[in-house]
């Protein structure tokens, strides 16, 4: 029974349970997939057997792919604005947690020295995964806070490259080091990963991606976005990066591409896949032996962990001018042990820095760090926040904060139709969020500097990767009935505060639309076709404003028997009657020949009283 | 020779009988230009700068159109508020139109008797006409005594119509050759 398909059962149910349970006792997801994970490993069921590392390893993937999508949401320009905290914030906190740590290891832990930094050093990092999965599932990621947070996490994705650098130094230099480059090499390495990731990603990757979006395929895009994130991820690890690191930058470097959306769509439930695995892995993995053989060291190193974590955060966000609320919830969110630690812990024992039993302290310390953080979030929400929401100091930033993605309206389709809706919209300081599943028109309409994203519109990744959430208009002007009919009702049952404006092909899929509820209805060819009749009347010799008013009425008139017609749309006969009746009813009232006492029904404007009305004379 | 401009604006001329045959009267006449507003912006699109220069053009503007709710219809309003532009019309440098001379060309459904105190209109035609009339002050014009056609509602013998017709021809053909207009 170890067989994949059985391990995917026993992960998968144990998701199904834990997490809505957490869900509903406001625990959030992350503690409930690491309790599932507890459940299902040695300590619970033991239903995953030996497996579980290996699952872990293969799951830290997704913090990999998590990094590239929180890249395809930070443009180069916003990056650059956000440098100051990074590296100050970033720097004192590694700094000073790390420092903080490892005296407390040097002098009251009895470690040594070199065992003491080392240590100090890998607490000092915070888990990206867990953290910004909470963010995200709390809406704050686009606070102060939750930026200040984001870019000491970031901070601490760079600062791998350097720690991994050094690691060999902290080493027993009696035990072999085994890492054999020379420091020239390394660097080389270094550059041509950098240069292939921003050149690939620059010549590469969007030619490629245009040619997969040509074909149409919808699993090959999907391929190919796998592709380009586990290439970059596998370039990364090779030159000895951190395989985060690089998707991130080959995330920040797609943030502009038209693909961004598609991309984010296409890998957004991989990611959230492995997470959860992810997650699950590391609680079927807390080592309970170790810390029942040693609670007290278990339980200080944890304490000094969160302790000095907190602390200097708190020092820092006040530092660094953040509001209390943020504050709180940096030092909170940071508290946390990075998975990271997992590898760090076992190269060093590769290295000699650490002796088995040292790494596996470090390790319990992490994961029970790791079940500790949804927790904390909890007595965040509960207990510290609600002290400055009296107040009124609210931890959001102002509307202008909020990446491009969120524009007023959402235009699907650019093609003959559509591009008119957005040149018009733009032109009026509209801003619309603009997909189109036609690659090659996308490439066309970038190269005239407009912002088009490739993508399914029916997708609902997609539209929320687009803004939807936040979108207050829905235009639909693709020219496909089917998948016009299918965007709508998605539209319609995700986000129904969105106001549709539709575009129809003709009168049966108008009805089709007006019989799914949509309220704004576009025949495409009604408005050239009146605007055609209304030429051929004046030219004909009838009055331009006569004309205009009696093209009006047609139009008028057109729309209430399409509602009509709507409701009887599938019974041949009634629809056929009712037809015929209202095409004779407008003959009529368009002919000039019509009774007085029609005339006055119809509201015949600038008609004189007749000649026996008594108030003119 | 006085050059005129008749701005025409009425929404229904298929329906009209008066207008139809006033029209024939004066529009070709020599120095004459007949400008149908209605037909020439139906969407209310009205071309500003065209029209400007159309007015610094001529010397005598005459509206012609029926008396609808004691006023101009729609089109010839919305024609006052974009092209009487502030700096063209009135204001520094707004005097484009000083000189000139404004006068209406109107028809009424109601007898001369229902426009005065005591009739079923209560005001006289030219007190109803005072915007219009404080509009032309204002853009420095002569602004003179309306042309008026009552009692459309029963004027339906075209021989009579045709009276009015060539009465409306003499009108415009005095303010083009006639002596020099006054207030």
């Amino acid at each position: 029974m170890d067989s994949f398909l059985f391990q995917a059962v026993v992960y998968l149910a144990a998701a199904l349970i834990a997490v809505p349970v957490a869900q509903r006792l406001g625990l959030g997801s992350v503690l409930g997939y690491l309790v599932a994970g507890v459940v299902i490993g040695p300590v619970g069921l033991n239903l995953v057997g030996d497996a579980a590392g290996d699952v872990r390893t293969f799951a830290e993937f997704g913090v990999v792919m998590l990094l590239f999508l929180v890249g395809l949401e930070l443009e180069p320009r916003r990056l650059w604005t956000m440098r100051d905290r990074l590296l100050g914030l970033g720097g004192l906190q590694m700094l000073l947690t790390g420092a903080a740590l490892a005296a407390l290891g040097y002098f009251l832990g009895a470690f040594e020295l070199r065992v003491a930094i080392a240590g100090g050093l890998i607490l000092a990092l915070s888990s990206t995964a867990i953290i910004l999965q909470t963010l995200q599932e709390r809406g704050v990621l686009r606070t102060s806070g939750g930026e200040a947070t984001f870019s000491i996490l970031l901070f601490q994705a760079l600062a791998v490259i350097p720690l991994l650098a050094l690691w060999p130094l902290l080493g027993d230099h009696t035990a072999p080091v085994e890492s054999g480059l020379g420091g020239t090499r390394q660097t080389l390495r270094y550059l041509i990963a950098l240069v292939a990731i921003v050149g690939g990603g620059r010549y590469l990757i969007r030619p490629l991606f245009r040619l997969v979006a040509a074909t149409g395929q919808r699993e090959l895009f999907t391929i190919s976005a796998l592709f380009v994130v586990i290439g970059i991820a596998t370039l990364t690890q090779w030159v000895g990066l951190s395989a985060a690191l690089g998707t991130f930058i080959g995330g920040v470097l797609l943030a502009d591409s038209e693909y961004r959306h598609e991309l984010m769509a296409d890998i957004e439930p991989f990611k959230g896949l492995l997470l959860a695995v992810f997650f699950m892995a590391v609680g079927a993995g807390v080592d309970f032996g170790l810390i029942a053989a040693q609670p007290g060291l278990v339980g200080a190193l944890l304490a000094a962990m969160v302790g000095v974590k907190l602390l200097v955060m708190l020092v820092l966000g006040r530092l660094f001018r953040l509001a209390w609320p943020d504050t709180f919830l940096l030092g909170m969110a940071l508290v946390v042990g990075d998975e990271f630690a997992f590898v760090m812990c076992g190269l060093s024992v590769q290295l000699g820095v650490f002796t088995p039993a040292e790494a596996d302290l470090v390790i319990a310390s992490v994961v029970l760090s790791m079940a500790l953080s949804p927790l904390l979030f909890i007595v965040n929400d509960r207990l510290i926040q609600p002290r400055w929401a009296a107040t009124g100091t609210t931890a959001r930033r102002p509307d202008d904060q909020i990446g491009e993605t969120d524009h007023p309206v959402i235009l699907a389709g650019f093609g003959r139709f559509g591009h008119i809706i957005g040149r018009v919209l733009r032109g009026n300081g509209y801003g619309a969020t603009v997909l189109d599943h036609d690659a090659d028109q996308v490439e066309v309409l970038r190269k005239l500097g407009l912002k088009v994203f490739f993508g399914e519109a029916s997708r609902v990744e997609l539209l929320h990767a687009a803004g939807a959430a936040r979108a207050r208009l829905f235009i639909v002007a693709i020219d496909d009935r089917e998948r016009s009919l299918q965007l709508v009702t998605t539209v319609k049952k995700h986000f129904p505060h969105l106001t549709l404006l539709v575009r129809a092909l003709d009168r049966p899929h108008e009805h089709e639309l007006a019989a799914a509820g949509v309220q704004h209805i576009y025949r495409e060819t009604l408005g050239t076709s009146l605007e055609l009749s209304a030429d051929a009347l004046r030219l004909l010799g009838m009055r331009a404003y006569q004309v205009r008013r009696q093209i009006q009425q047609f139009r008028r008139h057109d729309q209430e028997s399409m509602r009509e017609l709507a409701q009887v749309r599938h019974d041949d006969e009634a629809y056929i009657s009712i037809a015929r009746q209202h095409i004779e009813n407008l003959d009529r009232i368009l002919r000039a020949d019509v009774s007085e006492e029609e005339k006055h029904q119809r509201h015949e404007g600038w008609e004189p009283p007749p000649p026996h009305d008594p108030s003119r004379d | 020779m006085r050059r005129i401009l008749i701005l025409f604006a009425h929404p229904a001329l298929q329906t009209s009988r008066i207008h139809r045959r006033l029209i024939p009267a004066v529009r070709e006449l020599e120095g004459v230009t007949f400008h149908d507003l209605y037909e020439a912006y139906p969407d209310f699109d009205i071309d500003v700068a065209a029209e400007q220069t159309s007015l610094r053009a001529h010397d005598v503007i005459v509206l012609q159109h029926p008396l609808y709710w004691y006023s101009t219809p729609a089109l010839l309003k919305e024609w006052q508020d974009l092209v009487l532009e502030y700096g063209f019309a009135y204001g520094p440098g707004g005097t484009a139109l000083h000189g000139k001379t404004l006068v209406n060309a109107l028809t009424a459904g109601g007898a001369a008797e229902a426009y005065q105190r005591g009739g079923h209109n209560h005001f006289t035609v030219r007190e109803l006409l005072a915007p219009i009339e404080q509009t032309a002050r204002l853009c420095g014009m002569t602004y003179l005594p309306p042309f008026t056609i009552h009692g459309t509602v029963r004027l339906i013998d075209p021989a009579a119509i045709d009276a009015h017709a060539e009465g409306y021809r003499r009108f415009i053909l005095n303010l083009r050759d006639g002596a020099p207009p006054t207030a």
